[in-house]
């Protein structure tokens, strides 16, 4: 396009932008094309491309209030190792993130079965709409109602559990029991996701296929294994996929229902990230933990994916 | 089944399909009994902070829990406009929220038709690019884009929350996919109606791609409405707060006290959502499935 004839001057650049050729429109597309993606690009570029960049960047400076950034090569790394709450914080989102996924991928797979077996139109509408409404709260929401909820002494759960012979269990104040509280909690929350997830998908999976199972007298748990799990596989990838994104970066539960407590028993990744840059402003040992955070998200992501190659069955 | 064919010894099949009723109709109840209570359990602490909310300030939180709304306190909800700044917290959710949808909504629609309609040099390589910045968390980038809105002199306020959060790269994704499912026979004959290149984009396609606009409007409108992690870092003044900060802040201020007074506003923080989960909540199912096609 750069060889074009009579683009020396603007009425010929006007003209040579506008002829009325298949030369000209095709001329006229590609410019709408960038034109187009301009705010899309820039935006990108700058608020996230760079700033990954930047973060590495960063992550190699000691840079707090008091000092100028200096430039301190891996000191920020080799720190970050030797840091046992950083340990325990990355150790706790762990847990978190593998109960989570599990509770959320497993309990959303039975409801989907239960409510596609369900014919009546204003039952099934019942329950989809039950299911997820609790996905239209926010965490700040869910944590502060969730935080009364499993209040120790007044929590309506404890009250219950105890009318069943249930001893007082201390959710939120026991280190033993903060993170399955944290697991519970954001189950209830991301059920509704994974469920219309796998109901969609049910719903996709053709009549024949599951006949033909049961003429095969699949039934049953073999029926399950055997048929639609791997039928579903799309979706339980996904599900998985963007459930551990999601629970890798778990925040606003502990941060606002135990502040991390107790001890460092419900204190997560994401919250040193935040504790480290915007409470004590250590913005190179804030990057370098956000960096780390960063290439564990990635490496699940693409172990996952990598994985999938050898249970994902596309219909 | 009466007990006269019962009798009959040669008729085995009777006991047994009245054994197969049995199973039937276990199998067939026995699952939705369970989803029943499962969906109780489920609704009750959305019910539970419903009621709660218009309990009186000094008993509304004791044991045993009361279900129904029986005080209608509803100088509850007029507390947290006292305790916190919350009229000014609405204003600033529906600010940022809309502010995010509307940018969102026009320049993914721009960026999702060149991706998808459009020829250009760079064009595979360029929407690759942007496909892999969706595996970005916010995490990654928070302390540069922090730096940057600060040195913009943007901090605390709610163009800090808006400006980055326009570009998308989901929204992109998303709006391609739509713009790829319409027929190109409609571009030509535009073109054979004389329609310029914007008029094509924006009196064709862009019409036939309102259900896309729509999922990409409700989803995106959950997302932020709900925010509360960059918040949290990019404003200062509970002016300036969205409600999601607002709630946080009472519920540091009423601690054990008056939880109604907290719950009251985690209710109001919820009317938007329910509204517009009622009003289309096709394309936000729609929008959770489209996700999963591609894997």
């Amino acid at each position: 396009m750069t060889t074009a004839k009579g683009a020396s001057d603007g009425g010929g650049l006007w003209h040579w932008l506008m002829q009325d050729t298949m030369d000209g429109l095709r001329r006229r597309r590609a410019i709408l094309g960038y034109m187009f993606l301009l705010p899309t690009l820039l935006g990108i570029f700058i608020f996230t491309a760079g700033p990954v960049f930047v973060s590495f960047g960063l992550s190699l400076f000691r840079w707090n209030i008091f000092k100028p950034p200096d430039y301190v090569e891996l000191a920020n790394y080799e720190r970050l190792l030797g840091d046992v709450r950083i340990a325990i914080s990355f150790g706790n989102t762990l847990k978190f993130t593998v109960l989570a996924v599990a509770t959320q991928v497993s309990i959303g797979l039975l409801l989907a079965m239960g409510v596609h077996r369900i014919t009546q139109t204003a039952m099934r509408y019942y329950f989809r709409t039950a299911f997820f409404l609790p996905l239209l709260m926010s965490g700040a929401a869910v944590a502060v109602v969730m935080g009364y909820i499993f209040h120790k002494e007044f929590g309506p759960l404890n009250y219950y559990l105890g009318l069943m012979g249930v001893q007082q269990i201390p959710w939120k104040t026991s280190a033993d029991w903060v993170l399955i509280t944290i697991v519970i909690m954001s189950a209830w929350r991301n059920l509704g996701f994974t469920f219309v997830l796998f109901l969609g998908g049910l719903s996709n999976i053709s009549r024949e296929v599951l006949d033909a199972a049961d003429v095969d007298g699949a039934q049953g748990f073999r029926r399950l294994w055997s048929v639609t799990i791997p039928l579903l596989s799309p979706q339980i990838l996904f599900a998985a996929v963007t459930g551990v994104i999601g629970a890798v970066q778990v925040f606003e539960e502990p941060f606002i229902m135990t502040r991390g407590g107790p001890g460092n028993a419900s204190r997560t990744a994401v919250m040193v990230l935040y504790e480290a840059a915007f409470k004590n402003i250590e913005y190179g040992y804030g990057s370098a933990i956000a960096v780390v955070l960063f290439l564990v998200i990635l490496a699940f992501t693409l172990v996952q994916m990598w994985m999938s190659r050898r249970w994902v069955f596309y219909q | 089944m009466t007990a006269n064919v019962m009798r009959d010894p040669g008729d085995v099949s009777a006991a047994q399909h009245r054994l197969h009723v049995v199973s039937f109709v276990a199998g067939k109840y026995v699952p939705v009994i369970f989803l029943f209570l499962l969906s109780i359990v489920i609704i009750a602490p959305m019910v539970w902070t419903f009621s709660t909310s218009l309990r009186k300030g000094k008993d509304s939180f004791t044991v045993p829990p009361k279900w129904l709304p029986t005080d209608f306190a509803v100088e509850n909800y007029a507390e947290v406009f006292e305790k916190v700044p919350f009229g000014r917290q609405i204003i600033n959710s529906t600010l940022i929220t809309w502010g995010t949808v509307v940018g969102q909504l026009i320049s993914a629609a721009l960026a999702g038709y060149a991706f998808a309609r459009l020829d250009f040099a760079g064009r595979d390589l360029l929407f690759w690019v942007v496909l892999a910045t969706m595996m970005i968390p916010i995490q990654a980038v928070v302390i540069p884009v922090f730096i940057f809105l600060r040195n913009m002199g943007l901090v605390d306020t709610l163009w800090s929350l808006i400006l980055p959060a326009v570009p998308t790269a989901f929204g992109t994704f998303l709006l391609r996919q739509y713009f790829l499912t319409i027929p190109i026979e409609l571009e030509e004959s535009g073109l054979m109606d004389g329609a310029n290149q914007w008029q094509l984009f924006y009196r064709i396609y862009l019409p036939l791609v309102k259900p896309g606009l729509a999922v990409l409007a409700i989803l995106s409108f959950n997302f932020h409405w709900n925010e509360f992690f960059r918040p949290l870092i990019f404003l200062i003044d509970n002016e300036n707060f969205p409600i999601t900060l607002g709630i946080f802040q009472l519920q540091g201020y009423m601690m054990t006290g008056s939880i109604a007074v907290v719950l009251a506003g985690v209710v109001m923080s919820l009317v938007p959502v329910i509204l517009i989960f009622l009003v289309g909540q096709r394309y936000l199912i729609e929008g959770i499935m489209r996700g999963a096609i591609k894997g």
